[in-house]
């Protein structure tokens, strides 16, 4: 492991992130305020609980997961595509770095950055509704894993995305409905019998419900379904980064 | 000694289907400046890209030092600077900061002090907390070679190194490259400016169409560069070259009309003034006469036109 290599882009990636630092943090956290001030206070005092939990708490797993995904995906899709698009990216790929590494250092930073927004919104949540964490191990692994796993898609996405309007529109037409689809929300068990199953190819289901199972105890579908379907997504995304540099594909002519 | 660079038949074929590099066969050889002249789109750019890992090859093969550059990528890259023909750099970062992170990304480990001295060396220790898009883009060239040399590379590729900047930098730059040459660095540059090739090779290469059609030390191009010709248009036309003009080199051209004499301007004596004496005892009379120097430049062009 080529180490100064790694930490050099992994320093630079985080550096980007402190200087835009109203974005990349501020913005997510305000965003996240304004659902617990409307859902959770307005709208969630109307709403009975769901399986012994207030809708205010129930929801905080899923907004917290709505955010890790945007941000993970948002982030390092950016961090890949720009040195692409401004073709400083030739130094990267001139370097004595492996593929491997590249991707550690990328996606190491973008997922690094998604799990500081993750447990400052998980502060701010604390201040509206009265926080319970049944597993903390487990929702610091899970936290840690959706990051990395949703970080390297966005890697993957950065290096496909060949121009601005790709890079964006991906976040917009896949992963926020898929957030909002996948029980952020919801129990999926509110939903009719016939939609119940199609929730179920919804990836976001099963992060969702593992992350809100390590919160309350409570889940749509097995924990261990759970943790295994977040590694299978690792493995996939994995495989499509592997694929892409094997190939060369849209890096190196 | 064993050459730095070693290039055996290198080809590189786009997905468009175009042929940037043919069979293309280069040795460098250790410590030497060497200058890869072309037109634009002969293949200079690609032949660096394939070396410094940026485009993969087709086919044939290439060592660094030794290194092969797929199987041991890691050896033969920390040997390399690049210096790319576009002026990309990172607009939001400071110039230390980026200078900084070439060495790290390079493997190398943080040493303030080195790259103090290459920011002074380029005239850019007072800007070292500019950010970059606030820089002209001459600074902007000078920053690439300070992230290339961040990492104290053995070799270093200066792709169209002077295209686009004033004399003064220019000057700078050549300087630069000399006392480069000085410690051991070897460096090849592509450029399209015969003078600078002039100026700076040992060796140079021509390239043309993704053909490499001619590698020759400098002196000898130099050489053919300082011969002359003198042609003279004569009164009346030869069968032959007389008997008493044999000692001189001449040729017959134009259907006998022209005696063309070739002789060295770096001589001490040309020969022109015994060859007009014995012009006149030969009783050969011309009507008017003229010199022409072949320049690198006609040599470029003619092989560039001829292809192989």
């Amino acid at each position: 492991m080529n180490l100064n290599s790694v930490r050099a882009i992994y320093l630079f990636e985080m550096h980007r992130t402190r200087r835009t630092l109203l974005q990349s943090i501020f913005a997510p956290v305000i965003t996240t305020s304004l659902y617990f001030v409307v859902f959770g206070a307005a709208i969630g005092a109307r709403i009975p609980e769901i399986e012994g939990v207030s809708y205010g708490a129930f929801i905080v797993p899923g907004l917290v997961m709505l955010t890790l995904l945007t941000q993970s995906v948002s982030n390092a899709s950016f961090g890949i595509f720009f040195p692409k698009f401004s073709r400083t990216i030739y130094e990267v790929l001139s370097a004595p770095i492996s593929h491997f590494e590249i991707v550690v250092s990328y996606v190491g930073a973008a997922a690094t950055k998604s799990v500081i927004v993750g447990l400052i919104i998980l502060a701010t949540a604390g201040l509206f509704v009265p926080l319970h964490v049944e597993h903390p191990l487990w929702m610091l692994l899970f936290l840690l894993l959706t990051s990395i796993t949703f970080s390297l898609f966005g890697f993957v996405l950065g290096i496909w995305a060949d121009n601005f309007e790709k890079l964006q529109l991906v976040p917009l037409l896949v992963i926020t409905p898929l957030t909002f689809l996948g029980g952020s929300f919801y129990s999926i068990s509110m939903l009719p019998p016939f939609w119940q199953t199609v929730t179920l190819f919804n990836p976001v289901v099963y992060l969702v419900s593992g992350f809100r199972w390590s919160f309350y105890g409570i889940a749509d579908v097995h924990i261990g379904v759970s943790i295994a379907m977040t590694f299978f997504f690792l493995a996939v995304f994995a495989a499509i980064a592997a694929w892409m540099f094997k190939t060369g594909y849209r890096l190196k002519p | 000694m064993h050459p730095i660079i070693e290039i055996s038949r290198l080809s590189k074929t786009y997905a468009s289907g175009f042929k940037a590099l043919e069979a293309v066969d280069l040795d460098i050889r250790r410590g030497e400046i060497f200058a890869l002249l072309g037109p634009n789109g002969a293949g200079k750019t690609t032949l660096i890209s394939i070396v410094c890992g940026l485009v993969t090859p087709t086919s044939g093969q290439v060592t660094v030092g030794g290194h092969d550059i797929i199987r041991g990528y890691r050896a033969a890259r920390s040997l390399i600077g690049l210096v790319p023909q576009e002026l990309t750099t990172d607009a939001f970062e400071t110039v230390l900061a980026t200078v900084s992170f070439s060495r790290g990304l390079f493997g190398k480990s943080p040493d303030p002090t080195y790259i103090e001295k290459v920011l002074r060396d380029l005239s850019l220790w007072d800007k070292r907390h500019n950010k970059l898009l606030m820089l002209s883009g001459g600074m902007k060239r000078r920053v690439l070679i300070a992230k290339a040399l961040s990492h104290e590379p053995r070799i270093l590729f200066l792709d169209e190194p002077t295209a686009g900047v004033d004399v003064e930098l220019r000057r700078d730059m050549w300087n630069l490259v000399r006392k480069l040459r000085d410690n051991g660095v070897t460096i090849i540059l592509t450029t399209h400016y015969i003078e600078e090739a002039e100026e700076m090779a040992d060796r140079i290469g021509v390239i043309s169409q993704g053909r490499l059609i001619l590698v020759e030390d400098k002196q000898t191009l130099m050489h053919k560069l300082g011969r002359k010709q003198l042609t003279l248009q004569l009164e009346a036309p030869l069968d032959r070259i007389p008997d008493g003009l044999a000692a001189h080199k001449l040729e017959l051209a134009g259907d006998g009309h022209e005696l063309v004499f070739t002789y060295e301007t770096q001589g001490e004596r040309t020969g022109i003034l015994p060859l007009l004496q014995d012009l006149r005892e030969a009783g050969i009379g011309f009507r008017d006469l003229q010199t022409t120097q072949s320049s690198l430049e006609d040599i470029f062009v003619s092989l560039v036109r001829n292809g192989r």
